[in-house]
């Protein structure tokens, strides 16, 4: 055996823990999503080859998919924007509190840890339109009372202000982000008559900047996964919390909170359409591949080497 | 960097995948054939969806009767399994899976028969010499089986009627509950005090968010066919449908609008918890299983509680006493080596006469044998006896199973939620959308 040989063994050996991992949770997942999208499988007999027909279905035939595309595309723009955005805000402003820091740090970062069940469960009570606190409350100050989870207006609303509320994790890192921004910088805008904004906008953004990407990565994902909290609400606000093997399709109001996820469980386990799951859990991973292209592209605002 | 930023591009992909990875399963096959000895001494596993400890109780107690018959057959009950458990043991099989399996919804019948999941029971039932006309109302023998393959049999089952509060009906001077829905309609109005833009009380929510009132439940009382002899979805070529939806809209008209009653249904407590409406008295009336009866007793309402059929059309008042018919369903894994074995739990379950009305008495549930239906030995709620009669009655119907499970019926349902709140004003276009969704649908699951 040739030293060339013995190296490149040695380099497979310390890859291949990696190796097992991408082959079995990655490349088989992939191609076997790939290939069950272009068969009739059921999940019991024998997959059979049938061309685009899955395709077609999903795209053209099916109902509920563009409107879960559309509320999911609703949720990767406005509820990750708004998560970051706060999450920012809070984290800036706990650093810059003085007294009782920690008390406030607690208490930005405590819904985090609530279960996503419980805590859709206490929203969808809070903001019940005949019953919940939070309308009587608009109610005694002359506003109006939306519908929230009952109204598909209101109800990606309602499911974003949820996302806000549990905005702990993001304050924790940019927390420690705006921490480590040197403190020099800021005094020299400072001595160059930078404003408040400025030195927002030209000192700490610009140097927390990969810790934005992440945010913004990672709520793109989770957004693209978006399935209990949306089902929960639905099953709540509509009644039909299920024990009597009545049948119920999530998204309710009027598909308003209708996701692709939802789909794939929807199509696979409810209709025992595996091929067209497929097709649309490779939509998803379509999906996720552009958004996370887009974001990290060179030059852009938020990748490297802009 | 360039490796952080594939790294995350592959988290990115691990992260959508993952769900796709739980769809690329493989396939099991049949065991094929029943050739192990039913006199061997054996162990079954017998999956089952109950999971309150009383019900368990039941359960486990059933099979202590079977035992006691059947000496040499061990039986390992597992509670709690849901459906999809079911489906992933059934297509896995092994040694861990389950032989008997029972599952609350019949949903799932067409794909289990069409797909070879469950065995086909008819040369066991041939075998024993069981005559199921004669041991099974018509409907519990329709949601069993699916294009002349029967994989599963009834294991006790839910009839559907008209809960009504008896001292609300005192109050508003009505003596009797409707027998049918233009009495129903009249009765409903009666018994509504409005209050503002809210309710002191609802004779009736007629929503099809309402709990138990959905397109399927109130349809049976029409007597619908919601396929054609060539598999075609009837729903826009079958009045009865039509006739459902045109007396559903207008009675939500008649009691206030959709608006109003959506609003007041935000009111109302969860269908499995105390503060269910017709348990506070928010509604008067109520469409549901024979289960609430139970529900109603263990919430100690502050009420009298009656009981009676669903009304019918006012021209098939003939037909009075029939209603909506669903259950628990039983059968054998294809999968199993034991199916001799399984037989005998399955057919001890459901024809012995004896165990379905002990399980009957327990479980609170509609016998789903003739024999156990009239059996001196049912214990139950007087009241109970109408539901015994909706499940004997000759016309009570139920929604037959599909190749795709219950697609059809959400379909249909969809549309129920769309007409009722005005977004689809066309009735019979809407409906021929709807068939021909639900044809698309099944040519597609085929």
């Amino acid at each position: 055996m040739t030293t060339r040989t013995r190296g490149a063994l040695r380099t497979a050996a310390f890859l291949s823990p990696w190796l097992v991992g991408f082959g079995l949770f990655f490349a088989y997942p992939l191609a076997a999503t790939a290939y069950f999208s272009l068969t009739h499988y059921d999940g019991f007999r024998q997959p059979v080859f049938n061309g685009l027909e899955n395709w077609s279905y999903v795209l053209t035939d099916y109902p509920a998919f563009w409107p879960a595309m559309g509320n999911t595309l609703w949720l990767v723009v406005v509820m990750v924007s708004c998560r970051v955005v706060f999450g920012l805000g809070v984290g800036l402003l706990v650093t810059r509190i003085k007294r009782g820091a920690g008390v406030f740090r607690t208490l930005f970062y405590l819904p985090y840890l609530a279960p996503p069940v419980a805590a859709t469960l206490a929203f969808v009570f809070l903001l019940n339109p005949g019953t919940g606190p939070v309308n009587s409350l608009l109610e005694g100050a002359g506003l109006p009372a939306p519908g929230w989870f009952n109204d598909p207006d209101w109800s990606k609303p309602a499911l974003t202000a949820l996302a806000v509320w549990g905005v702990g994790d993001l304050m924790v890192i940019f927390m420690a982000a705006l921490l480590d921004v040197p403190r020099e910088r800021y005094e020299a805008a400072e001595l160059d008559g930078a404003s408040a904004w400025q030195r927002l906008r030209y000192v700490t953004l610009p140097a927390i900047s990969p810790v934005v990407l992440f945010a913004v990565v990672t709520g793109v994902i989770q957004a693209m996964q978006y399935y209990t909290q949306p089902l929960v609400a639905g099953k709540v606000a509509s009644g039909a919390i299920g024990g009597s093997g009545r049948q119920f399709r999530p998204g309710y109001p009027e598909d308003s909170t209708l996701t692709l996820p939802q789909l794939v469980h929807d199509l696979g386990f409810q209709r025992f359409d595996y091929g067209s799951a497929c097709v649309v859990a490779l939509v998803l991973f379509a999906l996720s591949m552009v958004f996370a292209a887009l974001l990290m592209r060179r030059g852009g605002p938020l990748g490297a080497g802009g | 960097m360039p490796v952080p930023r594939r790294s995350r591009i592959l988290r990115a992909a691990v992260a959508s995948l993952a769900l796709a990875a739980a769809l690329a399963g493989c396939t099991g096959s049949p065991a094929g054939g029943a050739q192990d000895d039913p006199n061997a001494p054996v162990t079954l596993t017998f999956w089952h969806g109950w999971s309150a400890p009383a019900e368990v109780a039941a359960v486990d107690a059933n099979i202590a009767r079977f035992r006691e018959a059947h000496p040499h057959i061990t039986v390992k009950a597992v509670p709690n399994v849901t459906d999809e458990k079911i489906q992933q043991a059934l297509r896995a099989g092994g040694s861990g899976a389950p032989d008997v399996v029972s599952s609350f919804t019949t949903d799932n019948v067409g794909m289990f028969c069409s797909s070879g999941a469950l065995a086909d029971l008819s040369p066991f039932i041939e075998k024993s010499g069981i005559d199921l006309a004669k041991t099974f109302p018509k409907a519990r023998l329709d949601y069993t089986r699916f294009d002349g393959v029967r994989c599963a049999l009834p294991l006790l089952g839910d009839a559907y009627g008209l809960y009504y509060n008896k001292d609300a009906f005192a109050q508003a001077g009505i003596t009797a509950p409707p027998r049918t829905w233009s009495e129903f309609d009249r009765v409903a109005r009666k018994l509504t005090k409005h209050r503002g833009d809210s309710y002191e009380r609802l004779g009736f929510m007629p929503v099809f968010h309402g709990y138990e009132t959905t397109p399927g439940h109130l349809a049976a009382q029409w007597q619908p066919t919601y396929f054609d002899a060539d598999g075609r979805s009837a729903v826009a070529t079958d009045p009865a449908f039509a006739a459902m939806f045109t007396w559903q809209k207008n009675l939500v008209a008649k009691l206030g609008g959709f608006r109003k009653l959506e609003k007041y249904r935000g009111t109302f407590g969860d269908e499995w918890g105390a503060r269910h409406p017709f348990h506070t008295g928010q509604v008067a009336m109520q469409l549901d299983g024979e289960w609430r009866l139970g529900m109603t007793a263990d919430a100690k309402v502050p009420f009298e509680v009656g009981v009676a059929p669903l009304p019918v059309p006012d021209d098939q008042a003939a037909d009075y006493g029939k209603g909506y018919l669903s259950g628990t369903i039983v059968g054998i894994a294809s999968t199993s080596a034991k199916q001799n074995a399984a037989w005998q739990l399955v057919k001890y379950l459901t024809t012995d006469t004896d165990a379905v009305v002990a399980f009957a008495n327990e479980l609170r549930n509609v016998p789903s044998t003739h024999a156990a239906l009239a059996s001196p030995k049912l214990r139950l709620d007087p009241r109970f006896r109408v539901f015994l009669d909706i499940a004997r009655h000759p016309r009570s119907n139920t929604t037959p199973a599909s190749v795709n499970g219950g697609a059809y019926q959400v379909t249909l349902q969809e549309f129920g939620y769309r007409y009722e709140s005005g977004r689809e004003p066309d009735l019979r276009a809407g409906l021929e959308r709807t068939a021909a969704q639900i044809d698309t649908d099944i040519a597609k699951a085929r």
